[in-house]
């Protein structure tokens, strides 16, 4: 009976220590982490009041508040992927540099390759029918006289300048 | 008295203004042409009206009449006459106003030219000039008025137009004072360089409807507006430009460009502009486009008016500000109003504007300059997808989501990159015909020599891939352009007989629209030699400093001095500390970082910078975390190559002048 009270006893402390260790489950201190650490974390963040400016650059009370933050879960042993879920918990993705790809945000990824990629096909497609064209009217018309390169050329500069001149 | 003078001005300059709409429309339709005439004066008419309404608030800024509410916003009795001066454009009302009266000087100009050969463009120039003053004049008397004064009533104390019942002027006796960010010398000239460069654009698109309107498809209209939008699009580039070096040398960040809302509001304009500069010459040259170009001036005024919404109507910070903002529908429903009204008289002259010739080859100089409109059209999309996606977020679910630089780099890096490939290939393709054969004899020779950059980048050790593409691309455009004038000069020269420099001096004073072009090209390699330079190889490191401590950066060490904190005499705290750059034990220079806060609480950074062309060490003593005597944090970036972001630019506002300098000889001839 005696041996069971102190199982129990030991198991429900093994839970309690569980349930309060960090969630990376990092049990010893960490060294005070470094300036450029903290801001390696927070050049990816954006706080919700200061808009478009980075956190490691952000000069507000609160910025700071959200560095010392940093700081602090960096010393408890935090990973930086940890961090910054801790933060998106807290206030939304919005704090994150880029939207997370997911739902409608897929949009944001897909929308501008896909209209690029439609702007070359259509460029394309524009290209060949006037090029079908072109070879129809090329076929029809006299060959042009033959030319050295060069001579092309220079008849070519001359004929604009004179145009300007 | 002055305030209510003021504001009875531009009342009349918004009511003169709609007469010259009407009074317009009313003459070319019913064939009066004296009715047109009356509207051109009426034009000519706003800008005295304007220029009044403007010195009038001018004065009142220099004469500190805190009683109205502007003047006690963006002054106080500390501020120098200069920058009471420059507070016109310092805050909403008053960039309003300035926004209008620029409006009025250059269709008061356009009106002034001779129209003789295209009298039929007129009356629409007009409208479309008089429309656009007339609202904006309309968001300023009845949104934004630069003249309302402070009341004091039972409510408290706020802006009123006209006195309310029971209230009692208030005469702060000093006022806020302008945000110390908008002291700085670039941000005195960078907002009138982006307006003016935003309102020039008016013009050019104001003929492009005139000749939807009038019917008339040849391009007329694109050579009289050519010089103007070489004008326009130097002062956007100005702009740009001095926005850059300003976040550099103010924001205390260590860059130029955080592809903030704001800044993409400025470059939307200038993609579509950049655009519509290169495809216009294809239609002078070939005929061709002239559906596209109408298309993209159209897109670059809508850009102009977006990119002073996005800034004039709170719509960034959130789509409900959006809402609440007085001026935020009426700029939507104006763009609204404009874009479709343009669309469909494009529509109705789509047939009109058909090619004269058709296109014959992929590789020939219109089908690259085609791919350049691609390109930059490409870039346009991710700009605006990325301000827009965040309202449109916010409008679905409720969420906002933030656009860093990330998104913007990895999406405009290529295209950036085949722009500057083309730039590469496009001066040595011939228009109308070009085949692989004969552009790869052309260019076989630069691409062999521009080699020469990614060696050297070799073999200081660098193997990163971006840098060694970006250098070779970097080389080859310098390569190639030095050899287009270098080709030109030589055939001129055994065509005439004359010396080598004449020859080169002949050629490009002759086609400055070219060579101007050419040189541009050339700054915009010595600028992304800058851009690689921070975007690759940027590094950057914080540290909290006791006196005799140093920080260690790519080969310097920061030594920190001394601190000194003291009392300016304009009111301003500052924190100035003192330290001492080192490369490899050697002792080069001592920097004064320092930090400024300004009696209203706002802070200002600036950074000591040892600037090379080789790098620049970028020190911030950082504000934002404790400072003292004994402990101080330093943030250091180090930047390479950076400076050739800055010679670049400056490169290219001399590119662009040379290519928008009126040609004289050509309008003697013309004149014969």
């Amino acid at each position: 009976m005696k041996s069971r009270n102190i199982f129990l006893t030991a198991s429900g402390l093994l839970l309690l220590a569980a349930l309060l260790s960090p969630p990376s489950g990092v049990q010893a201190q960490q060294p005070t982490p470094s300036d450029d650490e903290v801001n390696a974390i927070a050049r990816q963040l954006y706080c919700p009041v200061c808009e478009n400016t980075p956190l490691d650059v952000c000069p507000t009370q609160a910025c700071k508040q959200w560095r010392d933050e940093i700081r602090l879960r960096l010393a408890e042993g935090w990973t930086e992927e940890e961090i910054l879920q801790y933060f998106v918990d807290e206030y939304g993705a919005r704090v994150l540099a880029e939207p997370p790809r997911s739902g409608l945000n897929w949009l944001a990824y897909i929308v501008p390759p896909l209209a690029f990629l439609a702007g070359a096909y259509l460029l394309f497609r524009a290209f060949r029918s006037w090029r079908a064209l072109a070879r129809q009217q090329a076929a029809e018309a006299a060959p042009p006289p033959a030319t050295n390169g060069k001579d092309e050329y220079v008849a070519r500069l001359e004929e604009e300048l004179r145009k300007r001149g | 008295m002055i305030p209510d003078f003021g504001l009875g001005i531009l009342a009349m300059a918004f009511i003169v203004s709609l007469f010259a709409v009407g009074a317009a429309i009313y003459g070319e339709t019913a064939h009066k042409p004296r009715w047109v005439e009356s509207a051109r004066r009426a034009m000519l008419l706003t800008f005295p009206l304007v220029t009044l309404a403007a010195l009038l608030l001018i004065y009142l800024l220099v004469s500190g009449r805190y009683d109205v509410e502007y003047v006690y916003s963006v002054t106080n009795n500390a501020m120098p006459s200069y920058l009471k001066v420059t507070a016109l454009w310092g805050g909403q009302p008053g960039s309003l106003l300035f926004w209008a009266w620029l409006l009025a000087a250059f269709a008061s100009a356009v009106t002034l030219r001779k129209w003789e050969r295209d009298r039929e463009f007129l009356p629409w120039v007009v409208v479309v000039a008089s429309v656009t003053l007339a609202f904006f004049l309309a968001l300023i008397i009845f949104f934004e008025n630069p003249f309302a004064r402070l009341w004091q009533t039972v409510d408290g104390v706020a802006a009123y137009t006209f006195q309310p019942a029971n209230s009692l002027l208030v005469t702060p006796a000093d006022g806020n004072g302008l945000n110390p960010l908008l002291r700085h010398p670039g941000m005195i000239i960078h907002p009138p360089m982006l307006y003016l460069g935003f309102v020039s654009f008016v013009i050019p698109f104001a003929f492009a409807f005139a000749a939807l309107i009038t019917g008339r498809s040849d391009d007329r209209w694109i050579r009289i507006t050519r010089r103007w939008t070489l004008w326009a699009w130097l002062f956007l580039s100005l702009g740009l430009a001095l926005g850059a070096r300003w976040a550099y040398d103010v924001l205390g960040w260590g860059g130029y460009w955080g592809w903030d809302p704001v800044e993409i509001a400025a470059l939307m304009p200038w993609l579509t502009g950049t655009a519509f500069l290169h495809s216009v010459i294809i239609q002078e040259k070939r005929g061709l486009l002239k559906q596209w170009n109408m298309m993209l001036i159209i897109l670059t005024y809508d850009l102009v008016i977006f990119g002073t919404f996005l800034t004039r109507s709170g719509v960034l910070s959130s789509v409900h500000a959006f809402a609440q903002s007085a001026i935020g529908p009426m700029f939507f429903a104006f763009i609204g109003l404009t874009l479709v009204s343009s669309v469909a008289l494009l529509i109705w002259r789509w047939p009109s504007l058909k090619a004269e010739v058709e296109m014959k080859s992929m590789l020939s100089r219109e089908a690259l300059f085609l791919l350049n409109n691609l390109l930059f059209i490409g870039i346009l999309v991710v700009c605006f997808w990325g301000v827009i996606f965040p309202l449109i977020s916010e409008l679905a679910t409720g969420q906002k989501v933030t656009f860093g630089p990330p998104f913007y780099e990895r999406a405009t890096a290529p295209l950036f990159g085949a722009l500057m490939a083309l730039m590469a290939i496009a001066p040595l393709s011939a228009w109308g015909h070009s085949t692989v054969r004969t552009l790869g004899r052309a260019i076989w020779k630069p691409a062999v020599i521009a080699l020469a950059a990614p060696l050297a980048t070799l073999a200081f050790g660098i193997t990163n891939p971006v840098a060694l593409t970006g250098f070779y691309l970097v080389g080859l455009v310098v390569t190639v352009t030095i050899y287009e004038f270098w080709r030109g000069a030589r055939a001129r020269q055994s065509a005439h007989q004359e010396g080598f420099l004449t020859a080169l001096w002949t050629l490009a004073g002759r086609n400055r629209r070219r060579y101007g072009g050419y040189i541009i090209h050339i700054a915009m390699a010595l600028m992304a030699i800058g851009i690689l330079g921070i975007e690759v190889f940027q590094t950057e490191t914080q540290k909290s400093l006791g006196v005799g401590e140093s920080i260690e950066l790519a080969g310097y060490t920061v030594h920190y001095d001394s601190l000194a904190q003291f009392a300016h005499t304009d009111g301003r705290w500052v924190t100035r500390a003192e330290v001492s750059i080192f490369k490899d034990g050697v002792f080069l220079q001592t920097l004064a970082p320092r930090y400024d806060v300004y009696p209203d609480g706002q802070p200002m950074t600036i950074a000591g910078v040892r600037s090379t062309l080789a790098d620049d060490l970028y020190v911030l003593l950082v504000n934002w975390e404790s400072v003292s005597a004994s402990q101080a944090p330093f943030k250091v970036y180090h930047n390479p190559l950076v400076n050739w972001l800055w010679i670049g630019s400056a490169i290219f506002i001399l590119g662009t002048i040379i290519a928008a300098w009126p040609e004289k000889e050509r309008t003697a001839t013309a004149g014969k």
